[in-house]
């Protein structure tokens, strides 16, 4: 009698339909938290989202390899999200063209800045050299940073980490840091995080204001061609 | 719907294929992006491609879709903290101090570039 729910557990947890319901149901709560709070900052679905799951994981002693197999179909869609980011560029086409020289400009001050200050600052942390690869492209989209990771012979789970990190408290720090800065132009504030904190950063933007999504999105694509040129040259330069 | 996906995903195997082929050093969804970008702007030129997939909003509205719970999608590869946690017993407080003051950085300066070059280029709109 007493095994036959264990038996149930052993055949569920290694299936892919329990981790990809679990994924989407702490993330449907998680949304709904966060709506019912107004999105706010902290509540943000997915730092929540996290917590809740790796806890579980470490919890009932699942390795990540059997939760990846149901997860991997979410994990799957960044591919095409990133494709459909080119409709809301389409929608908003006649303010980005009056922007181009404007938006160049400040893609390679913010993208130098985000390389140059990760390299800079994990040093001063005494972070040894393989963590600091590992760190270096953290400002851009998972996929591509860990491309850029394994390049240069870094650790590619901890750079995923690190890239969400990243994303998770850049869309915890934007909306409150603009206000204080008083940044009223959403053009401005959303590809500072597009930059910064690539796609959870225009996830955010986009609870913001639709203008603020769009641009973060474009600077989140133009910083993954950006950033994978500029990494292996910063790194060469600054730790040799 | 289905016509829909299937274009978005054609766009990003297109761009997987060249990305690869190529050897180019960037990320194939961002080269897909650029193709859909542009069948959606040559659409507008010529009616004969206002069909399908490209015709009343689909692929909009599939994408507009996709993008909805764009923060979703990076659960699983944020979970995978799990595999790192000695790393993070390790050097936990180094990293997320590094992590926080770069964000903090990088939103700064981009944002003051971004607001200067615009004030300069309205300066100098205003001259001619």
């Amino acid at each position: 009698m007493n095994e036959h729910p264990f038996s149930l557990w052993v055949y569920l947890s290694q299936s892919p339909l329990l981790w990809l319901t679990f994924t989407l149901s702490v993330y449907a709560i998680a949304d709904a938290v966060s709506l019912a709070t107004h999105r706010h900052p902290l509540a943000n679905p997915v730092l929540q989202s996290i917590w809740i799951i790796g806890g579980f994981l470490i919890m009932t002693g699942t390795s990540y390899t059997t939760y990846f197999s149901g997860a991997q179909f979410v994990h799957f869609l960044l591919g095409p999200a990133t494709v459909a980011l080119a409709i809301p560029l389409y929608d908003h086409r006649k303010r980005v063209i009056a922007a181009i020289v404007l938006m160049l400009i400040s893609l390679v001050a913010g993208s130098i800045t985000a390389i140059v200050s990760v390299v800079l600052l994990a040093r001063a942390f005494g972070l040894p050299q393989a963590v600091i690869l590992s760190l270096a492209p953290k400002s851009v989209t998972a996929g591509v940073a860990m491309g850029i990771s394994e390049s240069l012979r870094g650790d590619a789970s901890l750079t995923a980490v690190s890239v969400v990190l990243t994303g998770i408290m850049g869309a915890i720090i934007v909306t409150p840091l603009m206000n204080r800065i008083a940044v009223t132009d959403f053009r401005a504030r959303g590809f500072a995080v597009g930059i910064a904190a690539h796609g959870i950063g225009t996830a955010r933007a986009f609870q913001v204001d639709e203008v603020a999504g769009v641009f973060s999105g474009i600077a989140m694509g133009l910083n993954a061609l950006v950033t994978s040129l500029l990494v292996p040259l910063a790194v060469t330069l600054l730790l040799h | 719907m289905i016509a829909s996906l299937s274009l978005i995903l054609l766009c990003q195997l297109a761009g997987e294929a060249i990305v690869r082929g190529l050897n180019l050093p960037m990320p194939g969804p961002v080269l897909g992006l650029s193709f859909l970008l542009l069948l959606l702007l040559t659409r507008d030129r010529y009616a004969a491609l206002r069909r399908g997939p490209l015709h009343n909003d689909a692929v909009e509205s599939t994408g507009r879709g996709l993008l909805a719970h764009l923060s979703l999608l990076f659960i699983p590869a944020g979970v995978g903290v799990v595999q790192r946690l000695d790393l993070v017993v390790e050097h936990g407080v180094g990293i997320l101090l590094t992590l926080a003051a770069s964000v903090v950085v990088t939103l700064l300066v981009t944002v003051a570039t971004f607001l200067a070059v615009s004030r300069l280029l309205a300066r100098r709109q205003a001259k001619q």
